[in-house]
C-alpha cells in the first residue's frame, strides 16, 4: 500500500506539510486556520478570506489580481469554510502548474508562494482598515451567499435539520455565518479580526506536489513567520440527551419532500471504535450496495437518493432521502427498521467484507487528488491525533460484526426533519 | 497496438481498434492508486428518432429513453451490478449525455476482474417487464429532483428558448408521463441499435499494465459474436438558426433570481479539428468577456449585478450548440440587458488586444494542465472528443495557434441577436 509521506515540521506560527509525490502536474498550497466555531465570530470568518482573495496591497483590484493569476498559467485561488466538529475552519488553495511541463521555465513554484503570501499578509488595508470598497462589495456576496441556502433545497434541508437538532450547541452555526450579522461587519472590526485570527487561530500549510523539500521549507520560512500561539480548544459540552424523538415538518412549494434524519453517534475521530462507526455506516447507508439504498430505492422504489454519512468530529450521522410526500411514514418506517436491522447484528459476512473493501478503496481514490489527501490528513490537526494512513486501513479492515453492533448500541436517533409540500397527504 | 507519445506532457496513450468495430484507449498513470474505465455508447438524448437495426422505417422512441436504459443495464437476471462491483471493491456508476451513455468504475484493487464486469453487463443486457416497472418509480423521484432544482430548470428552460425542433430541447430523464411509455421492447430496440461495439469506446487510466489489458479486452471480445453493423440512421429535423423564442420567466419557490442568456450555435456540421479549434476560440471569447480578470465581471461585481455564481460555458455537439452565461443576480432583467450590450460592442471589434489573448491562452493552457490530474477527464473528455473526431492531446497546441483575428472573426459571426434568448428564476409572486 502507498502510504501518503506527510512531513510535518513546525515553523513560527504554524505547522508545514509537505508531501513530495511526481502524481500531479500542478504544485497545490493548502493555506488553513481553524478556530472554536463561535456566534461571536462566525460572520467574520466567513468574510474575511473572501476579502483577502479579491484584492491585495500589491495587487489592488481584483482585476489585477485576478489577471496575474492568469498570467501564472491560470494558477487558481479559492477560499472556503468548513465546520469541522466544532470548530470553524477558513482554507485558501492555490493550485498552479508544474513549469516542467510547459514550454516556459518561469518558476512557477516561488511565484505561487509569493502570491501565497501577499494574500495572507499583505492585503489591500490603510492603517488598520481594509480598503472600504472591498469590504462592502464582499458584504453584499456574503448576503447572497446565505441567503442562496434556500433555494438549493438539498442543501437547505440538511442545515435546517442540523440547526433543530444542535439547537443551543455551536454546531447549529451556518459555515457561512448569519445574516443578520454581516451588516454589523465595517472595514475596521474585520481588520481587527483578521490580525486576531492571525495571532490565535491554529494554522497548517500543506504544499503537494513534485517539489523538493527544502526548497519548500526555506521558502515557507522567508515567506511565512508568525507569532507563536498555544491554539485555542473547544470546551467539549455535553450535549443534553433528549428524552423523545424530535420530529419537525416545515411546509414549502415544492414537488419532492427531502427526509433528513440526524442521529447522535457518541463516537468521534481519535476514539476507539470510530473504525467501527465507519464500517457500520457503510453497510448502513454509506454505498449503493447498503440498507438504505437497497431497501428505500431498490426494493420499494421510494427514492432516487437514501444515504447516511458521518461527521467525524462532532459525532453525528446524517440520513438523507428524496421522497414523495405521501410516503413520509413508510420511508421512515423503512430506515428505522434498517437501523434496528444493525443493532441486532442482522447482516452478513459478505455485506461486511464487501463494505471494508468499499471503504479502503474510497480512502484510496481520495488520497488520490491533492484535495481529498488534505481532507483526510487534516483530520489529525482537528482531533490532535496522529493517526496514519496505514493504522486507519488496518484498524479499519479489522472490525469485528460485535465492535459494530456495540457501536449500534451507542447511535441514538435525535430528531427526524422532513420539508414537505403543500400538496401533502392528498 | 498502437503507442502515441505526447512528450511536454509525459504521458503515452495506446490504442487498439478490436476486430468487431470497439476502439480501446489506455493511458497508464504511475503513482496513482486509482484505475478508471468508462465504456462509453455515442447515443444520447438526442438519438430520439432512428431505424432500429433490422427495420427499414424510422421511430421515434419515448423521452427519456437513453436514460431510462442507462438505469436498467445494471439489472441482471441474478441481482444488481452495483453489488457486484462492490464486492470486488470498486465503485460503480453511469451518466447519460445529449449524446453519450457512459458506464464506468473505478477501484485500486481486483482491476482486471472489474474490468471484466463492466464490459460483460454492459453487453449483456437483461430487462424485464417487472423490472421496467419498479424503475418508473425511481426515476420519477429522480425528475422530481430536477423540478425543485431551479439552476437545472433555468439550464434546460434555456435550451428549450433557443431550440424549436432539436431534441436537445427535451430533458435527457424525460417526463413522468413520457417514461410511463417505455417498455421492455422499446429498451432492447435501443439497445440493439446503439450498443454494437462499433458504435463504442472503452478508457481505461491508471497504474495499469497496457499490454496486459489489451490482451484480455481482445480476449473477452473474441469471445463473443458480434455480427458487422450498418450505419446507424438518425434523423433530426430542419432547425432554423434564430432562437426559437426571445425569453421566458420560471416562477419558483426560490429567494433568489436568477439570469442566464443564451447565444444559439452557428456552423454545427462542424467536427474534428475545425470544431476543435471553433470551441476553444469560442471559450477564449468568452474568457475574455466575461472572465474574472475582465473589466465587464469586474464592474458587474462592483455594480452588484452578480456574485460568484456567474459563470460561462460553451457547448458544442454534432447538429447543436450554445454558450451560456449568467448566474444570481438581485436585477435579472438588467443583467440580460447588460450582458447582451457587452456580446454586441464585441461583436462591433478591437476590443481586446494581444497582452489579454496572451493571457488568456496561458490560463487556458494551466488549466488543461490542472485538469490532466483528473483520470475522470481524461477519460471522460477524450471519449468525447474522439466522438467528435477530436482529439484531447490537440488541445494546447490548437489554443497556441488561435490569434486575435480568429477571436474577431468568430464574435463578429455568432453574436446577433436573432440567436439571443434569457431564461430567469424569480421567486413565485404569493
Amino acid at each position: 500500500m502507498d502510504s501518503t509521506a506527510e512531513k510535518i515540521t513546525e515553523l513560527q506560527g504554524y505547522k508545514l506539510h509537505i508531501i513530495e509525490t511526481e502524481k500531479y502536474k500542478t504544485n497545490t498550497f493548502v493555506w488553513r486556520m481553524k478556530a472554536p466555531l463561535t456566534k461571536e465570530d462566525v460572520t467574520k470568518r466567513a468574510l474575511l478570506p473572501h476579502v483577502l482573495q479579491s484584492s491585495s496591497a500589491k495587487y489592488a483590484s481584483t482585476t489585477a489580481l485576478r489577471s496575474y493569476l492568469d498570467e501564472l498559467y491560470g494558477a487558481t485561488l479559492f477560499v472556503d469554510l468548513a465546520k469541522k466538529g466544532e470548530y470553524h475552519v477558513m482554507s485558501v488553495t492555490l493550485e498552479i502548474a508544474n513549469e516542467k511541463f510547459l514550454s516556459d521555465p518561469a518558476p512557477l513554484l516561488q511565484k505561487g508562494f509569493e502570491l501565497l503570501s501577499e494574500i495572507l499578509t499583505n492585503p489591500n488595508a490603510t492603517g488598520n482598515s481594509f480598503d472600504k470598497d472591498t469590504v462592502e462589495k464582499e458584504k453584499r456576496v456574503l448576503k447572497s451567499r446565505i441567503q442562496s441556502v434556500f433555494d438549493d433545497k438539498m442543501r437547505y434541508s440538511n442545515v435546517r435539520l442540523l440547526e433543530e437538532m444542535c439547537k443551543g450547541e455551536p454546531y447549529a452555526l451556518q459555515v457561512n455565518g448569519e445574516a443578520g450579522e454581516v451588516d454589523t461587519i465595517t472595514p475596521e472590526n474585520l481588520y481587527e479580526y483578521y490580525q486576531k485570527a492571525f495571532l490565535e487561530d491554529e494554522m497548517d500549510l500543506y504544499v503537494i506536489g513534485d517539489v523538493n523539500e527544502e526548497e519548500v521549507k526555506q521558502l515557507a520560512n522567508q515567506l511565512l513567520h508568525f507569532e507563536k500561539r498555544t491554539p485555542k480548544k473547544n470546551q467539549t459540552e455535553k450535549t443534553t440527551d433528549r428524552t423523545e424523538v424530535n420530529e419537525v415538518k416545515e411546509v414549502q412549494d415544492v414537488k419532492q419532500g427531502k427526509l433528513n434524519i440526524g442521529y447522535r453517534t457518541n463516537i468521534v475521530y481519535g476514539d476507539p471504535d470510530y473504525f467501527a462507526l465507519q464500517v457500520f455506516n457503510g453497510i448502513f447507508g454509506g454505498f449503493s450496495h447498503s440498507k438504505l439504498f437497497i431497501n428505500v430505492r431498490e426494493k420499494a422504489s421510494l427514492a432516487y437518493y437514501a444515504a447516511s454519512r458521518l461527521e467525524s468530529h462532532k459525532g453525528l450521522m446524517m440520513v438523507m432521502s428524496g421522497i414523495d410526500l405521501k410516503n413520509y411514514d413508510q420511508a421512515v418506517g423503512i430506515i428505522h427498521e434498517q437501523m434496528d436491522a444493525m443493532k441486532k447484528g442482522d447482516f452478513t459476512d459478505q455485506e461486511l467484507e464487501q463494505t471494508k473493501a468499499v471503504i479502503q478503496n474510497q480512502i484510496m481514490e481520495t488520497v488520490d487528488t491533492a484535495r481529498g489527501l488534505t481532507e483526510i490528513l487534516y483530520h489529525n490537526v482537528v482531533a490532535g491525533t496522529t493517526i496514519s494512513l496505514d493504522t486507519w486501513m488496518n484498524d479499519m479492515n479489522n472490525v469485528t460484526k460485535e465492535e459494530i453492533t456495540a457501536v449500534a448500541e451507542k447511535i441514538q436517533l435525535d430528531t427526524i426533519y422532513f420539508l414537505t409540500g403543500t400538496e401533502a397527504g392528498k | 497496438m498502437e503507442k502515441i507519445t505526447f512528450d511536454q506532457l509525459q504521458e503515452e496513450l495506446f490504442h487498439e481498434k478490436m476486430s468487431n468495430g470497439l476502439n480501446v484507449y489506455i493511458l497508464p498513470k504511475k503513482g496513482f492508486n486509482k484505475t478508471y474505465a468508462t465504456f462509453t455508447t455515442k447515443y444520447g438524448s438526442v438519438d430520439n428518432t432512428f431505424v432500429p437495426l433490422g427495420k427499414d422505417e424510422y421511430v421515434k422512441v419515448p423521452d427519456g429513453i437513453a436514460h431510462f436504459l442507462e438505469h436498467k443495464l445494471f439489472e441482471k437476471e441474478d441481482g444488481d451490478v452495483f453489488q457486484q462491483f462492490s464486492r470486488q471493491g470498486a465503485s460503480a456508476n453511469a451518466f447519460t449525455s445529449f449524446t453519450r451513455t457512459a458506464y464506468l468504475f473505478s477501484s485500486t484493487s481486483d482491476v482486471e476482474k472489474n474490468l471484466e464486469t463492466l464490459i460483460d453487463f454492459v453487453q449483456s443486457p437483461y430487462f424485464s417487464e417487472k423490472t421496467v416497472e419498479k424503475e418508473k418509480g425511481i426515476i420519477g423521484q429522480e425528475i422530481t429532483m430536477y423540478d425543485d432544482n431551479p439552476d437545472w430548470r433555468l439550464y434546460f428552460g434555456l435550451i428549450q428558448n433557443l431550440y424549436q425542433n432539436h431534441p436537445v430541447k427535451i430533458d435527457i430523464a424525460g417526463t413522468i408521463e413520457s417514461i410511463a411509455d417505455i417498455d421492455k421492447d422499446w429498451l432492447y430496440e435501443c439497445y440493439n441499435t446503439f450498443y454494437h461495439p462499433s458504435n463504442m469506446l472503452l478508457f481505461i487510466v491508471g497504474p495499469v499494465d497496457p499490454d496486459k489489458i489489451m490482451t484480455q479486452v481482445r480476449d473477452n471480445q473474441a469471445k463473443k459474436d458480434y455480427k458487422d453493423m450498418p450505419e446507424i440512421k438518425r434523423k433530426f429535423e430542419e432547425e432554423p438558426p434564430q432562437a426559437a423564442e426571445k425569453k421566458q420567466v420560471l416562477q419558483m419557490n426560490v429567494q433568489t433570481s436568477k439570469t442566464l442568456l443564451g447565444i444559439k450555435a452557428l456552423h454545427v456540421d462542424q467536427a474534428g479539428e475545425v470544431l476543435l479549434k471553433n470551441e476553444l476560440t469560442m471559450n477564449v471569447l468568452l474568457d475574455l468577456l466575461f472572465g474574472k480578470s475582465s473589466e465587464n465581471y469586474n464592474k458587474l461585481y462592483d455594480e452588484g449585478l452578480v456574485d460568484e455564481t456567474f459563470s460561462y460555458d460553451y457547448t458544442q455537439e454534432q447538429g447543436f450548440g450554445f454558450a451560456m452565461v449568467g448566474g444570481d443576480t438581485g436585477e435579472p432583467d438588467k443583467l440580460a440587458e447588460r450582458l447582451k450590450q457587452v456580446l454586441l460592442d464585441a461583436k462591433q471589434g478591437s476590443v481586446f488586444n494581444e497582452e489579454q489573448l496572451g493571457r488568456a491562452k496561458k490560463k487556458k493552457i494551466g488549466a488543461f494542465l490542472r485538469a490532466v490530474n483528473s483520470p475522470e477527464y481524461i477519460a471522460n473528455q477524450f471519449t468525447r472528443y474522439a466522438f467528435n473526431d477530436m482529439n484531447l492531446f490537440d488541445v494546447v497546441p490548437t489554443l497556441e495557434k488561435i490569434t486575435l483575428q480568429d477571436v474577431q472573426k468568430l464574435a463578429s459571426e455568432v453574436i446577433s441577436e436573432e440567436r439571443f434568448s434569457v431564461c430567469q428564476v424569480i421567486p413565485k409572486q404569493k
